[in-house]
């Protein structure tokens, strides 16, 4: 994993392609590190809001040392960020957390799983898959029609809609995506809110699927310092020897049988 | 050009360190900055077992700094003693150990334990407002303070650093008690209490609901706070609370500090500490300062 550093990115494309979620193309040479399911964290220029912000990235253009991040306002830094236009900077760290384990799905029948804001990271997760030769089943949730990311999906394998409204795809949840069509996995990865992966972490012990999720959780440092993002774990923990494991750098990825969520 | 400083016989190449908690032991931010240019590394609170910590959310923003309630998650002193410290070894820097407990007892152990170990000196947190039991209430009562700072002089091989408290009445009470009671030292201020509501989920942003609050805002309480103490005591001050720059670690000298530790700023720029070193040598360059203890108390 190569070294992490505080870094300054330039802006190559913006736009909003869903109400409030923004599609950014930052070129940066940490496109060589960067991972499916890792993060970056950005730095809003206003002095008054100072931590990074974490974001997953989304798809990564090695060749043109640029990373894509799609992410939704969630409050000033993200505001600040939507309004950056081509040719701007922005500091990032990075290339933070593990990303997905890839390497697990080789053979096997894969579910890519994520919910809103949680659909992003799967992007580069079906790419590299599709690289190995895999056509995942892409499961994702919306609140309403309001989709992003759709046709980029469905470049890399079939892709199933759920939304909460039933305005399209299966009315309901991720889960009931997967029921509907009667789909079947081996090894699963997901991101996307606290509900969903619950649902799937009970999904895979009751069926005795492998799953890996994505987890989040408010940060302050993003490098394992601060001990502000932990979350519960079966086992003791390598770093503080109690039970929580630290979601920047143990994580954000987990095996779902390995925390108490 | 000297930049040495020196607390109660222990000499510190430069007088920038970290602020307990904020920078692990050092091995995260060992990616960013070489650690052989820091006066010291203070390392996060080590308790005589493992602490669990908060539940989460921990931390939150507010404007100009941020809340963190992280109650103290550690490995215990074993973890630390056998991992840690041989980590921290390997670099030419000072090793604080900064000491948490519920009882008197509970400390004694842990200093008593670092007692045999290679490290420098000891920062004794009495101070820190997330944790339920002890701690605290160590920290905002002065006989109290004389008291453990008297009982854990008996036991410490090394050097002892009290740890103050923003959160009282007046601060200077408290840096007498510790000088009283034989502390050798002492750093200010810790966290300042404080909390943020989420008025959309009508809720408090952190689980613990009270966090301590870190970052540039609070800057002008501590040099205040250092200042004070500094008319107050004769012992040696660590000053820390929003340093984010050398210009910020030269007002904390000029108000009393013979050192300085930046914390949350480590956050916001992971090569904080050695700008800062670097920063304060191109000060004493510009104004031809030969020695960087001619800064300690230089306004009066």
């Amino acid at each position: 994993m190569a070294q992490k550093q505080k870094v300054t990115a330039v802006v190559c494309s913006q736009k909003e392609i869903a109400p409030d979620i923004y599609d950014m193309w930052l070129e940066t040479e940490l496109a060589e590190s960067a991972r499916a399911g890792a993060f970056i964290a950005l730095y809003p220029k206003d002095k008054s809001t100072l931590l990074p912000r974490p974001i997953s990235i989304c798809e990564i253009d090695r060749e043109k040392h640029r990373l894509r991040i799609v992410y939704r306002i969630a409050g000033k830094g993200t505001k600040e960020f939507s309004a950056y236009k081509k040719g701007d900077t922005v500091e990032i760290l990075g290339v933070l957390g593990n990303g997905f384990p890839t390497e697990k799905a080789e053979g096997r029948k894969v579910f890519l799983m994520g919910g809103g804001i949680g659909v992003p990271p799967l992007l580069e997760t079906a790419r590299v898959l599709d690289g190995m030769g895999i056509q995942a089943d892409i499961i994702v949730g919306y609140r309403d029609s309001k989709l992003f990311l759709k046709e980029d999906l469905e470049q890399y394998g079939k892709v199933f809609i759920a939304t909460e409204d039933g305005s399209v795809g299966t009315k309901g949840n991720v889960m009931d995506a997967i029921s509907e069509n009667d789909l079947k996995a081996d090894i699963i990865f997901a991101c996307g809110p606290m509900p969903m992966l619950r649902a799937i972490k009970k999904y895979a012990e009751e069926s005795g699927t492998e799953a890996f999720i994505s987890l989040e959780e408010h940060m302050a440092c993003g490098v394992g310092a601060c001990l502000g993002c932990v979350c519960k774990t079966k086992q003791v923990d390598h770093h503080s020897h109690v039970h929580n494991a630290r979601i920047c750098t143990d994580g954000p990825v987990f095996d779902a049988r390995e925390v108490d969520i | 050009m000297n930049t040495k400083v020196s607390i109660a016989g222990v000499e510190f190449k430069n007088p920038v360190m970290t602020a307990s908690g904020t920078f692990g032991s050092g091995m995260e931010y060992s990616e960013f900055v070489d650690l052989n240019r820091l006066g010291a590394v203070v390392t996060k609170g080590v308790a005589n077992v493992p602490w669990q910590g908060n539940p989460t959310p921990r931390v939150t923003e507010v404007y100009g700094g941020m809340l963190n309630a992280i109650g103290l998650q550690n490995p215990g002193i074993d973890v630390f003693i056998k991992r840690d410290i041989p980590l921290l070894k390997q670099y030419d820097t000072r090793i604080i150990v900064n000491v948490c407990g519920k009882t008197v007892e509970d400390y004694v152990e842990v200093v008593e334990r670092l007692g045999d170990t290679d490290i420098d000196m000891m920062e004794i947190n009495v101070s820190c407002p997330n944790v339920k039991e002890g701690a605290i209430a160590f920290g905002q009562k002065a006989d109290c303070l004389y008291d453990i700072t008297a009982e854990l002089k008996k036991h410490a091989k090394q050097p002892i650093m009290m740890k103050l408290s923003p959160n009282v009445t007046d601060i200077t009470e408290m840096a007498k008690a510790a000088e009283a009671a034989g502390a050798d030292a002492i750093s200010l201020i810790n966290t300042l209490t404080g909390m943020k509501i989420d008025i959309h989920r009508r809720c408090f942003a952190l689980a613990n609901k009270t966090g301590g609050m870190s970052g540039p805002a609070i800057k002008p309480i501590a040099v205040r706070m250092v200042y004070q103490c500094a008319n107050a005591v004769k012992i040696p001050i660590v000053g820390m609370g929003g340093i984010a720059t050398a210009e910020d670690a030269i007002e904390f000298l000029m108000a009393g500090a013979t050192a300085v530790s930046v914390g949350a700023m480590n956050f916001i720029n992971p090569y904080a500490t050695t700008e800062i070193v670097d920063g304060i040598e191109a000060y004493m360059k510009q104004y031809g300062i030969e020695d960087v203890k001619e800064l300690v108390g230089a306004v009066k």
